[in-house]
């Protein structure tokens, strides 16, 4: 071995730890860097809503009614003299966690599902994949306002979106996990694995599972926005997100009156969506491209 | 004298039940293997060799099936044990090399953790930093150069006779008593082969540990191999100890492979063949499966199945020709 075969060696020990992962994906992708800032930023300011705000959530000035943007209102205010920036700034709490937790939640619900229903076949996966044919057969938005109108009486309004769009997105998840984890149970990988003596529920975790994660995430990262407008289109439709609280598709419905005569009351939670949407998805594509080993580049 | 035996297999039968019909993959394979033996499985494609290895293993998938027989690792009966059983087994008494080191490491794991893995499934108290130690030292046995560094490689970052090196690692860091290889060096070059040949035979002397290796390869054989099982359509034709089988082989089949071999000086035309095809194991009839394509079959070869006939003392062959010679 000479020096240089094995400096070559530990560079390749190296830059496989996951800092070194994150650090090169930032280098090819300044897109992803770019997009995980901004998520961050989103996230951040979430959190710090209450102090970032100039003013309360909910609080009016009449006098101050459909203002357009300017210093002391920064995107204007809406029709009954609310700051649309400080509504934006409340309205990501409700729409980042309902973009991130329900897509979680399906997501957690599908590679289990998936998992079983690939692995062990027959009569477990017939139940699990009819079952999710019924999901996918219905139309989402229709499944969710069933689901809100008969559990709005029951709960809160946002922890009905959780459950609907959590109902809404697993079976997509499992169709994807359990193809996989088809062709993947077929891998001689398996086999020597079994053939050193690892359980089936570790085959399960250790060898199919990680070979799924790059299209999990791709699928989460589309999820998440998905989950986003879904909520957005629900609070549209009025039977999502009930006022007094902000959200945005809330804040997109309430403005539909002016959307010609005072468009930054449409503008300004649409071009939000849009960005927080679009970050989502370029982070995706670029954790994918960093995370699939079989797109790594010596 | 059974105990003394690590591998026993009587009159193994796995079938595979298809739309088609009842495939007979393994049709009553009889097989031993003694402590600190490396025996060669010698046949062609789909004759059943990687089937009675799979058998062994547990590794039978649908539709095929172990119909009957019996199978003694240590004089311990493996079939009609449950999954879980059987996998406490496999990896510490018996482990298996497969032939593609390219497909048979997962993709997305170290190599170090993959091995690893096999450690901690048979040693639960054991620490995962000793775990990490064991593998190293193994890496080091099986001549993989800067161990340490290799650990944290992935399968795709190193060269397949490394691999293969790791899928021997793999195996043999429980010290199993038996070591199944299946074709472990079809997918390597040549040099590489007598590397991992080499290896093989010499972690065997040391550990005291016998192999069973699966091959269609006659050299192989010759190279490291003290007995040898030639199979035949699901069924074993001949068995004999290396040198007693490359001198005198009793089963046409056996002739036939010998005669296959391309020498180096002579310069024929066409390379020697054995005519005609696998039978289709779909349709195997009452008589020999090699009657169809034998030089001196009989009108009996294709009515009556024949016994196994000992020539010599260790010697025996699945032949008509070579018991009537006997008797007469």
């Amino acid at each position: 071995m000479t020096v240089d075969n094995n400096q070559h060696l530990a560079e390749i020990g190296e830059m496989n730890g996951p800092k070194e992962k994150l650090i090169r994906m930032c280098r090819q992708n300044p897109l992803a860097l770019i997009s995980a800032v901004v998520i961050l930023l989103m996230i951040l300011l979430a959190i710090l809503a209450p102090v970032i705000a100039p003013y309360g959530e909910a609080q009016q000035d009449l006098a101050e009614r459909l203002q357009p943007p300017s210093a002391a209102h920064l995107f204007g205010t809406d029709e009954l003299g609310r700051d649309v920036f400080t509504r934006i700034l409340y309205g990501s709490r409700i729409s980042l966690v309902i973009g991130i937790i329900p897509s979680a939640i399906s997501l957690a619900v599908g590679i289990l599902m998936g998992l079983s229903a690939g692995y062990f076949g027959s009569w477990v996966d017939y139940l699990i994949m009819r079952l999710a044919d019924v999901m996918l057969s219905f139309p989402s938005l229709l499944l969710s306002m069933v689901i809100m109108f008969t559990l709005g009486r029951y709960a809160n309004s946002v922890l009905c979106i959780f459950i609907a769009l959590s109902m809404v997105g697993w079976a997509s998840v499992a169709r994807v996990v359990r193809s996989h984890t088809l062709s993947l149970k077929e891998e001689e990988y398996v086999e020597a694995a079994h053939s050193i003596g690892v359980s089936s529920p570790t085959i399960l975790v250790r060898h199919i599972l990680p070979n799924c994660v790059p299209s999990l995430i791709v699928l989460y990262t589309l999820n998440v926005p998905s989950c986003i407008l879904s909520e957005s289109t629900l609070s549209f439709l009025g039977i999502g997100v009930q006022p007094p609280m902000a959200s945005w598709g809330l804040m997109i419905n309430q403005s539909k009156q002016f959307l010609f005569t005072k468009p930054w009351l449409a503008l300004a939670p649409s071009i939000t969506i849009m960005i927080v949407v679009l970050a989502f998805n370029f982070l995706g594509d670029g954790l994918r491209d960093v995370l699939d080993p079989y797109l790594q580049r010596g | 004298m059974n105990s003394e035996k690590i591998l026993e297999i009587r009159d193994l039968h796995t079938s595979f039940f298809t739309d088609k019909g009842v495939v007979r993959a393994v049709n009553g394979v009889d097989l031993e293997i003694g402590p600190g033996q490396i025996v060669g499985l010698v046949g062609e494609s789909g004759c059943g060799k990687s089937m009675t290895a799979r058998s062994v293993m547990g590794l039978v998938r649908f539709p095929g099936k172990i119909e009957s027989g019996s199978i003694r690792l240590n004089g311990k009966e493996l079939t009609g044990l449950t999954e879980k059983e059987l996998r406490s087994l496999c990896g510490d008494e018996v482990s298996m090399i497969f032939q593609e080191p390219m497909t048979s490491l997962n993709p997305v794991l170290r190599v170090g953790r993959q091995v690893q893995e096999a450690v901690l499934v048979h040693n639960q108290s054991i620490s995962r930093k000793d775990a990490r130690k064991q593998v190293i030292d193994m890496f080091e046995r099986v001549g993989i150069p800067e161990p340490e560094q290799r650990y944290n490689c992935y399968p795709h970052e190193l060269s397949g006779g490394l691999r293969q090196r790791v899928m021997i690692a793999m195996a043999m860091i429980c010290r199993p008593r038996l070591l199944i290889a299946d074709e472990p060096t079809t997918a390597l070059d040549v040099t590489i082969e007598t590397q991992i040949l080499n290896l093989m035979q010499q972690l065997c002397r040391e550990t005291q540990m016998s192999v069973l290796i699966i091959t269609h390869n006659l050299g192989i054989v010759a190279e490291i191999c003290d007995y040898v099982y030639v199979m035949y359509a699901g069924r074993i034709v001949e068995h004999a100890p290396v040198f007693e089988l490359f001198d005198h082989p009793a089963h046409p089949y056996t002739r036939g492979l010998m005669a296959s071999i391309p020498q180096i000086g002579r310069n024929p035309e066409y390379l020697h063949t054995i005519p005609g095809v696998v039978p289709n194991l779909l349709h195997l009839g009452e008589g020999c499966a090699f009657a169809g394509r034998c030089d001196c079959a009989v009108d009996r070869c294709s009515r009556e199945l024949p016994e196994m006939v000992h020539v010599r003392e260790d010697h025996a062959s699945r032949c008509f020709i070579i018991s009537d010679a006997e008797f007469s």
